[in-house]
């Protein structure tokens, strides 16, 4: 029944179930398989990559979206979702060529040198994956010579800087500066974040974008991704 | 079912067993040594059959000396009730009070005189004038009877009121003396389906309200049952003195067996000492020398200990309710009132600022906090009362309800046990073992189960302090439901049997 093993996803990705081992919303739900298992099943049963993401993964986002929207739905609930589609997305990475669905693109995500803190950080690289971005994450106390090596060598569309100190959020400057010296800014686009960052700062050191909470940072770089794509 | 209330897992003291004793004893000798001094003939007559030494004070008032032994007071508090039941229309809303369980009951009340309106008119920025902001503007006037219906209304709905006492007074050109009590006792009843409490206007209405409230309860075992309404009457005036009318309506309720509160409000500085010790000794041995009364005028009476002591402002010598002090007083209070098992009437909210702002929220949420953690099991907490308990606005009852959510969220137990701690542990060991090392997975079981506290319910969207506008639309919606009234056929008989009650607020019969 492959309208159902998509239907099962959809639904799977509303309960935030990544594995069969999951709760999700609803009671019972353990033991059943989670999105991760059916995706499998999915693509075992030869049903299309693109029904199992059009109408399976982001069918189901879409209506967390809503939702959320309505206040139906929690950060953590919109996380556990994005969370089953970022899991769903690696296994299926490898079919995306010739299935008619275009990657949506490589991100690499940092927090600089000297701050530890990444929470937002970690929770914006769930929210990407789950909106079907390729997240490379660099992770925290990241030495700026480290970012640069990583644009040159992945050729990312995307950089997302972290930092909660004022101190590190400096460094967000220096990082663009040291791209642009290196002949690699006009390559990324670079969105930044963190509790100190503001969009004049965002500005005022040359970034692309500025996300105030994760689900901004999604939208920005949404917005940036059609500018590229037109 | 009665009303939870919020259970003190482990209430807040400030003295010490030896302390209260102390004052206990201090207590004793004052009740003979100086005694009080009454007003009223017929308390003397009572406390002198008993076995106190009564003279009579020269002067032009009729007034007594009377001396109580310790003796007496003690035998009067054995027969007063440990266990006290505030009956309600719907019996969910009964309350049963434990004098030695922190139990705290939330209670409205009480009585001001003027209304506070609340309106939001918009201002323009002078230099900027496309900047427009809109601000609460607080109108004072005379309270009605109207006023009383909508405040009883929205406190039925309020979650955390448990009890009802009435917030204003009503002054209505067709309110009269003989017929204030009938329309304050009709118009909170007919609103509000939780427990009603009242002081008394005038004695000869006494009998009015008592048959009107056995008409709502379903005839006089039935109040006995389920006593529906409750009195409070301040017999006694700070410093050690029984007042003649209010003690004269004190020991009429408590011949018909309806459960009162004996009430004290000394003001430390001006009729108590300022010291603590000093005001506890005095207000103990006031609240003690009413209750005796009470137990010897009909042995069993359910009365509440009710303690009010406020601290003097030293700028105007008028109450500082918003003092520290004054929270200090109550708890000790509560302690005492525990120390003789007979359930605490206590004190909390009230605050000395005209509108609310910040300092009535500093204020009231900080005698709101640590005397409940002190466990009265009958908090009067001001829900809406302003300008040391002369304003009432609805508005604030709102925020009241919202900030007495987050104190009963405070205080729930913790759970810290072998089962719950091993669940941790390997929640802590899951977590440790992946990348990006965050437990928000762990939250969504909790969300919707009531185990992780809400947001401040009204908060804004953007930088803009939206609190008076978001309560105020709060306010609105709980106005616009429903309320169970009473019913047409007890009504009809209320109105036929009771004289005085305004025909406007014949929801049946007025079209309203």
């Amino acid at each position: 029944m492959p309208e159902d093993t998509i239907s099962l996803i959809q639904e799977n990705v509303i309960q935030g179930r990544v594995t069969r081992d999951d709760e999700g919303m609803d009671e019972g739900m353990v033991g059943q398989p989670g999105v991760t298992e059916l995706v499998e099943k999915a693509l075992a049963s030869g049903l299309s990559i693109k029904d199992i993401i059009t109408k399976g993964l982001s069918g189901g986002m879409n209506i967390v979206g809503q939702k959320f929207e309505a206040g139906k739905y929690f950060i953590p609930d919109m996380l556990a979702s994005a969370q089953a589609v970022g899991a769903a997305m690696e296994i299926l990475e490898p079919y995306l060529a010739g299935s008619g669905i275009n990657a949506k693109g490589k991100i690499i995500v940092a927090t600089l040198k000297d701050d530890l803190h990444d929470i937002g950080k970690n929770i914006v690289s769930i929210l990407l994956r789950g909106a079907g971005y390729t997240v490379k994450d660099l992770g925290n106390n990241v030495d700026i010579q480290v970012i640069v090596d990583a644009v040159r060598e992945e050729k990312p569309q995307f950089l997302g800087l972290s930092a909660l100190l004022t101190s590190t959020m400096a460094r967000m400057a220096d990082v663009i500066q040291m791209l642009e010296e290196n002949g690699l800014r006009d390559q990324v686009k670079i969105v930044v974040g963190g509790a100190p960052v503001s969009e004049e700062f965002a500005k005022s050191i040359g970034a692309d974008g500025y996300g105030a909470d994760g689900f901004q940072a999604i939208a920005v770089v949404e917005a940036l991704n059609s500018g590229i794509e037109n | 079912m009665p009303r939870k209330g919020i259970l003190v897992d482990r209430p807040y003291e400030r003295l010490t067993r030896e302390q209260v004793e102390l004052i206990h004893q201090a207590s004793m000798q004052i009740l003979t040594d100086p005694g009080l001094i009454s007003f009223n003939r017929e308390a003397v007559d009572i406390l002198h059959s008993h076995g106190a030494a009564v003279e009579s004070i020269p002067g032009d008032h009729q007034s007594w000396q009377v001396k109580i032994p310790e003796q007496v007071v003690l035998s009067a508090m054995n027969s007063a009730p440990k266990t006290v039941k505030l009956g309600a229309r719907n019996p969910d809303n009964t309350l049963i009070m434990h004098g030695d369980e922190p139990r705290v009951y939330l209670i409205t009340g009480s009585e001001t005189n003027i209304w506070l309106d609340v309106d939001f008119p918009t201002y323009v920025n002078k230099t900027d004038p496309t900047r427009e902001i809109r601000v609460p503007e607080f109108k004072p006037r005379r309270g009605t009877v109207d006023d009383l219906c909508q405040s009883a209304h929205v406190c039925e709905h309020l979650e955390m009121v448990d009890g009802y006492i009435r917030t204003v007074n009503i002054q209505d050109r067709d309110i009269t003396e003989d017929n204030k009590d009938v329309n304050k006792f009709f118009a909170s009843l007919n609103n509000n389906t939780k427990h009603f409490m009242s002081g008394l206007t005038s004695l000869k209405q006494l009998d009015n309200v008592v048959r009107m409230a056995e008409l709502i309860a379903g005839g006089k075992k039935a109040l006995e049952d389920n006593p529906i309404i409750s009195f409070i009457t301040c017999l006694v005036k700070s410093p050690l003195q029984f007042v003649d009318d209010t003690t004269e309506t004190f020991i009429e309720v408590c011949r018909r067996g309806l459960p009162i509160v004996v009430s004290s409000s000394p003001q430390a500085g001006t009729t108590a000492p300022i010291k603590e010790a000093g005001i506890m000794a005095q207000i103990n041995a006031e609240v003690l020398a009413g209750i005796t009364l009470g137990q010897l005028v009909n042995p069993g009476t359910p009365v509440l200990y009710g303690s009010v002591p406020v601290r003097a402002r030293m700028d105007t010598l008028g109450d500082s309710y918003g003092s520290v002090e004054t929270s200090q007083y109550n708890i000790d209070c509560v302690q005492i009132a525990r120390f003789y098992g007979i359930p605490n009437y206590s004190t909390s909210g009230v605050c000395d600022p005209k509108i609310p702002g910040q300092q009535s929220s500093i204020e009231r949420l900080f005698s709101d906090i640590v005397v409940t953690m002190s466990g009265p099991q009958f908090l009067h907490c001001a829900f809406g009362l302003l300008d040391c308990n002369s304003v009432f606005c609805l508005l604030q009852a709102v925020l009241d309800d919202a900030h007495f959510k987050m104190i009963e969220f405070f205080l729930r137990q913790p759970r810290v046990d072998q089962p719950e701690l091993e669940t941790m542990l390997k929640q802590i060991r899951e977590v440790a073992a992946t990348p990006q090392k965050l437990y928000i997975s762990y939250i969504r079981p909790l969300l919707r189960s009531g185990e992780i506290s809400g947001v401040y319910p009204f908060e804004g969207d953007g930088e803009a302090d939206d609190v008076f506008e978001l309560a105020y639309e709060r306010m609105k919606e709980l106005l616009a439901r429903p309320v169970e009234h009473i019913d047409r056929e007890t009504t009809a008989r209320i109105f036929e049997e009771i004289p005085g009650i305004l025909p406007r607020l014949n929801i049946y019969e007025s079209g309203s």
